[in-house]
C-alpha cells in the first residue's frame, strides 16, 4: 500500500477562498472543536488501520548549513522569514490508493474553523518513497 | 526450534477450532495469541506433540475470553481426541482459509494481511514488519478485514483466481523485507500448498512464475543497489529454484489450458533461460508477451502494463524504433507513469541516441517513487548523459 504524509501548513501554498484570522484570534470555544475535529482525525485512521504517525511542530525555524572546514555552522532565517513556506504538522498515512489519500486531505481540510465554519485549508499530499515492485524489468 | 512447523500447524488449528463450533475471528484471535505464546517459549521448553499443545493454548485463550472452566475442558478433552489430521486434511484446511481470507469482500491488501496471518502462521509483528507500517495498525486492519468477513458462511462458493491474485501480491509486496520477513517466501510456500490442493494448470503456473523469478533475487539487489535484468550475476541465480519452476510450469502448460501466470512464468523462464544476456531469446519472448496480450479484449486499455513491457521485446526483436512506438501506444493509458519513460530511455538507448535516453532517465527518476529505483535511474541518466558526451568528442 502507499504511504503519504499529508502536510498541513502555517502559511505558504495557494490562496484559502475564505481567508481566516490567526488561531489565537479565535474564540476559545472554536479552538476547542478544531483540536477535538484533528484528534478525532487520528482515532479514525487509527481505527481504519490507515494510520502511521502524525505529529506537530513548533512555528519557529532556522536554516542551518555546514560552514566549512573548522567553521561554525552558517545560521539563516531563510529568504522569506515572514512569508515562506511553514508546515505546521502532518499525518502519515498507509492507504490502498491515492484517492482514499485525497478522501482523507479533504476531510482534514473541513476541519471547524472560527463559527465552527469549515477552514478549506489546503492540505499538501507528499508520497512517501517505498520499496521497488519485485516486478520491474 | 522449527518455525516452519510451527506456522504450517496454524492453519490447522484454526481449522479444528472452527469445526469445533467457533466464529472464524474468535479462532483466529485464539491461535495467534498462541502462537506468539509458542514463539516466546518453545526456544526454552520445547513440547513433544507441537500440535496438540498449540491446540491446547488456543481453546485456553478462546475460552478464556468467553467460556467457563468446565467448557473449557470439555473442549481440550475434545480437541484431545481428535487425530492427527493427513496431508490431504492439512491441504483441504489450508484450502479453506485461503478461500475464506482471499474474500473480494476484503481490499487486496487486508486480504493479504488476513491471509499471512491465519494461513501462513505469521505474527502481527512479522507483517506489520513486512509492510512498514506500526503494529497497532496492522492489528487493526486485521480485524477489521475479519469483522467484514462475519457474516460470510465458511463453505461459501470462493474464485480460485481471487486466491490466486492475494498470493500473488503477497509475492510482490514481499521483495522488501530481510530473509526473515520474506514474505515472497511465504507466499510461495502458501501457493505449494495450494497446488497440493487444486488441480488448476493457472495455480502452477503462479507457483512457477514466483519460482522462476524469486531464483534471481539474490542478483536483483547487491551492496544497496539495483541490478537491471540485463546486468545481473547470473552465477547468483539459483539454479535449482529455476530447474523446479521450469518442471512445473512444463506440466502445467501440458494441459493446454493457459492463463497469464503460465504465459507471464514463460517469459520469466526465457529470461533464466539465457547465460548471459545476449543470448536472450527475445524472438520466443515476444510471441509469448503476444500470447498474454491476447488473454484481454483491449489490452492497452485493459492492461497496459503488459503492453508497456511488450515494446521492450519489439524493441530487441524489430528495432528499438518500432519498440518506442508501442510505447507512445500505451503512454496515453499510462499517463505520466515513471515506468514510460523508464521503458522509452532502455529504447532509446538501445537505439544509440543517448542525449534523448538521459532525459527520458531522468524524466523517469523524477516521477519514481521507489528510493532503490530512483537511485539506479539517475545513475542511468548520468551515464548516458556521460557516455553521450564522450560520443560527441
Amino acid at each position: 500500500m502507499p504511504k503519504y504524509l499529508l502536510l498541513k501548513h502555517y502559511r505558504g501554498g495557494p490562496e484559502l477562498p475564505t481567508p481566516v484570522p490567526p488561531m489565537p484570534e479565535w474564540d476559545p470555544a472554536d479552538i476547542e472543536a478544531h483540536m477535538a475535529f484533528l484528534e478525532h482525525v487520528n482515532v479514525m485512521l487509527k481505527e481504519r488501520g490507515e494510520w502511521l504517525d502524525a505529529q506537530g511542530l513548533s512555528m519557529d525555524q532556522e536554516w542551518i548549513r555546514y560552514g566549512g572546514p573548522g567553521a561554525a555552522p552558517v545560521r539563516s532565517d531563510g529568504p522569506h522569514p515572514e512569508t515562506g513556506d511553514l508546515v505546521a504538522g502532518w499525518y502519515a498515512i498507509d492507504v490502498d490508493s491515492y484517492d482514499r489519500a485525497v478522501e482523507i486531505a479533504a476531510y482534514v481540510s473541513s476541519e471547524p474553523g472560527p463559527g465552527g465554519k469549515p477552514l478549506y485549508e489546503w492540505i499538501q499530499i507528499r508520497q512517501i518513497m517505498e520499496a521497488p515492485p519485485s516486478y520491474a524489468e | 526450534m522449527d518455525e516452519g512447523l510451527l506456522r504450517a500447524l496454524v492453519p490447522q488449528v484454526i481449522t479444528a477450532l472452527l469445526r469445533r463450533g467457533a466464529d472464524f475471528a474468535s479462532a483466529e484471535d485464539a491461535v495467534q495469541e498462541a502462537l506468539v505464546d509458542a514463539l516466546r517459549t518453545w526456544p526454552t521448553g520445547p513440547p513433544r506433540d507441537p500440535r496438540a499443545w498449540l491446540t491446547r493454548a488456543a481453546v485456553h485463550r478462546l475460552t478464556d475470553a468467553v467460556r467457563s472452566e468446565a467448557a473449557r475442558r470439555r473442549r481440550e478433552e475434545r480437541v484431545d481426541e481428535e487425530p492427527e489430521p493427513g496431508p490431504t486434511e492439512q491441504a483441504d484446511d489450508t484450502l479453506l482459509l485461503l478461500f475464506l481470507c482471499a474474500s473480494p469482500q476484503l481490499s487486496p491488501t487486508s486480504a493479504v494481511a488476513l491471509t499471512l496471518r491465519a494461513v501462513a502462521g505469521l505474527t502481527t509483528r512479522e507483517i506489520a514488519d513486512a509492510f512498514l507500517v506500526p503494529e497497532a495498525t496492522m492489528a487493526q486492519r486485521i480485524s477489521r478485514a475479519k469483522a467484514t468477513l462475519r457474516d460470510r458462511s465458511l463453505d461459501a462458493p470462493a474464485d480460485v483466481a481471487v486466491v490466486l491474485h492475494v498470493l500473488h501480491l503477497a509475492y510482490t509486496t514481499g521483495h522488501q523485507g530481510d530473509e526473515r520477513h520474506d514474505l515472497a517466501r511465504e507466499a510461495i510456500r502458501l501457493t505449494r500448498q495450494l497446488v497440493l490442493a487444486s488441480p488448476e494448470p493457472e495455480v502452477r503456473g503462479l507457483l512457477a512464475l514466483m519460482l522462476l523469478h524469486h531464483a534471481r533475487h539474490r542478483a536483483r539487489v547487491v551492496g544497496g543497489r539495483l541490478v537491471p535484468l540485463d546486468e545481473q550475476d547470473r552465477a547468483l541465480w539459483d539454479h535449482d529454484e529455476i530447474a523446479e519452476g521450469v518442471r512445473i510450469l512444463q506440466g502445467a502448460l501440458g494441459e493446454q489450458r493457459r492463463g497469464r501466470f503460465q504465459v507471464e512464468a514463460a517469459i520469466a523462464a526465457l529470461h533464466d533461460d539465457a547465460t548471459t544476456a545476449a543470448e536472450t531469446d527475445w524472438s520466443q519472448i515476444l510471441s509469448w508477451y503476444d500470447e498474454l496480450l491476447a488473454q484481454s479484449p483491449d489490452p492497452v486499455r485493459d492492461d497496459p502494463a503488459a503492453v508497456l513491457s511488450r515494446a521492450v521485446a519489439v524493441g530487441h526483436v524489430l528495432g528499438a524504433s518500432a519498440g518506442l512506438l508501442e510505447v507512445e501506444r500505451v503512454a496515453p493509458e499510462l499517463k505520466g507513469r515513471y515506468r514510460v519513460d523508464a521503458t522509452r530511455a532502455y529504447l532509446l538507448r538501445l537505439a544509440g541516441d543517448l542525449p534523448e535516453a538521459a532525459e527520458a532517465y531522468a524524466r523517469a527518476a523524477e516521477r519514481c517513487t521507489s528510493t532503490l529505483e530512483r537511485d539506479h535511474l539517475v545513475r542511468q541518466a548520468a551515464l548516458a548523459r556521460a557516455a553521450a558526451r564522450v560520443n560527441d568528442v
